[in-house]
């Protein structure tokens, strides 16, 4: 067969947005479509993804509530071979990449991750991804005749919208021995910030060097009147609560005006805050990946620049 | 307790790329190395769940040619007990997959405890030799850790996985197991020049790869994309820069 399909991603029993986004994906590949849920209870979720331009869905019964390495992988294997897609798509997330690998290489499919292009080219398919801190961009083509797993990066596509009147079946496979068990979820501890809501933020990054400089960027944000919001490595590095992180593992941010010195633009802080209303970039380094979403940019010293905005406000 | 470190030394671009003549590759001239930032994690917890045992064996494992050993003398300056190279068995960019093969026929006789990969390599961030080695290897694992308790007489371990958003998913695992450890999870030690001396006397155990299988996928044509219009410049001085900023910043808000 030459169709498609979409394994459906969902956390404490809501549809996540790349299911959405992986439908308008799949739309462009042409040929059947079918949308997989895998879940202990999938009718809810069934229901959310029959949207337009989905021909069937498939669902496969679980028995645990939250996701599951091995009971994934196996659903994922029943449905390769039970429905025979030359591709299958998932959302490049952590659930997706602890499974969706483990079948293309036992299945010895052609695989590519955060992926953000793809095409049929005859029998073909192409996919297009980044490469070297995205400084370069390559096509992917796959072994011939060999089903493709491809991871979709999250965002990269508009979320597919309207009803669909898709066909809904079940798929029986058998239980699989879970070599691991969900515990328990852990929220994030409560914040006394919320950068969600903020209309501006002052963002930092790898680019401020020491921990002693944070302390000159937190008092220029609260002189501007800005909210103090970092990337990942300043979070790693312990300098600052996960709380003000900015990005896929942090929080996605829409704020009128976002001022980022010493950020380097990776794809999942970028995911976070690319759709900002007026973006300002500062950074030393002229290829920096954040310029390619900024407005505004300079390449200069970030500290020199902070110690005139000092005196601006 | 023995664990196994699979670590590579991942390429960067500076400002200025050119391509192999079949365009399907950046010039090794245009190309500086480095370990990839999410191994260093891998090693450290490694060292630290090594530590708390009292005792057992840290051995650190890469696939590539002989520039790959700097990254391997660096794990072993951090304290690693062994190193293992195994030779390139291709020209191209590794793929996942025909990285993931070479490691299993490496990894599996070694019979490890735990095996530790990065989520992802900072070249290529596909998120997947782990997790094809762990396929391979028949293990259970986990991605994404950013905590781990090994409890090596119950055979398990308690692993804390970071989902999209910072929401943490507690996780059971039996062991032995595969983790891919996200950076954040420790403070990597800085080797002293002392080990870093002793690092490099150490031998290096060298092992052809297997080359059986397709690879997960071929690069046809690589290229630098298209820029957009880019950002509008704001100015060459701080003084220029900043009051264009807080114009911007004014306009914008009020």
């Amino acid at each position: 067969m030459s169709g498609v399909l979409i394994v459906a991603e969902h956390l404490q029993g809501r549809l996540r947005d790349v299911t959405r986004e992986l439908v308008t994906a799949a739309g462009g590949l042409g040929g059947p479509l079918t949308v997989a849920v895998i879940a202990r209870d999938p009718g809810p979720l069934a229901e959310a993804v029959n949207l337009s331009g989905v021909d069937e869905i498939v669902t496969v019964r679980v028995d645990s509530e939250e996701f599951e390495v091995d009971s994934s992988q196996a659903a994922l294997e029943a449905l390769v071979a039970e429905r025979r897609p030359d591709v299958t798509l998932l959302g490049f997330t952590v659930n997706s990449m602890s499974f969706g690998p483990a079948v293309a290489a036992k299945l010895e499919c052609g695989f590519a991750s955060d992926v953000f292009g793809i095409a049929r080219e005859g029998e073909s398919i192409v996919a297009t991804r980044a490469f070297y801190g995205s400084k370069v961009q390559a096509e992917l083509e796959f072994p011939a005749g060999s089903p493709v797993i491809l991871l979709l990066r999250p965002t990269a596509w508009s979320p597919a919208e309207g009803p669909g009147q898709a066909t809904v079946t079940e798929l029986q496979v058998s239980p699989r021995t879970a070599r691991s068990r969900h515990l328990e979820f852990v929220e994030a501890p409560p914040s006394d910030v919320d950068i969600t809501t903020s209309d501006f933020l002052l963002s930092i990054g790898r680019g401020i060097g020491e921990r002693e400089n944070i302390e000159q960027f937190a008092a220029l944000a609260e002189k501007m009147g800005a909210t103090l919001s970092v990337s990942r490595p300043i979070v790693d590095a312990g300098w600052m609560p996960s709380a003000r992180q900015v990005g896929q593992s942090g929080k996605t941010v829409k704020p009128k005006v976002y001022l980022a010195f010493g950020i380097s633009g990776a794809v999942q802080h970028l995911a976070g805050m690319k759709t900002s209303g007026t973006i300002i970039a500062i950074n030393t380094d002229p290829e920096a990946a954040i310029f390619d979403v900024a407005h505004y940019g300079a390449v200069i010293d970030l500290f020199s620049v902070a110690d005139e905005l000092e005196k601006l406000f | 307790m023995k664990a196994v470190v699979c670590v590579k030394q991942v390429r960067t671009l500076g400002d200025e790329v050119e391509f192999t003549s079949d365009q399907r590759d950046v010039d090794p001239d245009f190309v500086e190395l480095a370990v990839n930032e999410w191994d260093t994690y891998a090693v450290e917890e490694a060292l630290r769940v090594k530590e708390a045992a009292g005792d057992g064996e840290v051995v650190v494992v890469t696939v590539g040619g002989d520039e790959a050993e700097e990254a391997l003398r660096r794990c072993l300056a951090m304290g690693a007990d062994r190193a293992i190279r195994i030779e390139s068995v291709t020209s191209d960019v590794a793929d996942p997959f025909t990285t993931a093969r070479a490691l299993a026929a490496v990894v599996g006789p070694e019979a490890p405890d735990l095996v530790f990969a990065g989520v992802q390599s900072s070249d290529s961030v596909q998120a997947a030799t782990g997790t094809m080695l762990a396929e391979l290897l028949d293990l259970p694992r986990v991605a994404v850790v950013t905590r781990l308790a090994y409890d090596h007489a119950g055979k398990r371990a308690t692993v804390q996985r970071e989902l999209e958003g910072g929401l943490i998913d507690v996780v059971e695992v039996d062991t032995p197991a595969l983790l891919t450890i996200q950076t954040g999870i420790n403070e990597p030690r800085y080797a002293t020049l002392r080990a870093i001396k002793q690092a490099n006397q150490q031998e290096i155990a060298v092992i052809d790869g297997s080359s059986d299988g397709a690879p997960a996928y071929r690069v046809r044509r690589m290229f630098v994309p298209p820029r957009g219009e880019g950002a509008e410049p704001l100015g060459d001085t701080p003084a220029v820069v900043a009051q264009r900023i807080a114009e911007i910043v004014k306009a914008r808000l009020s």
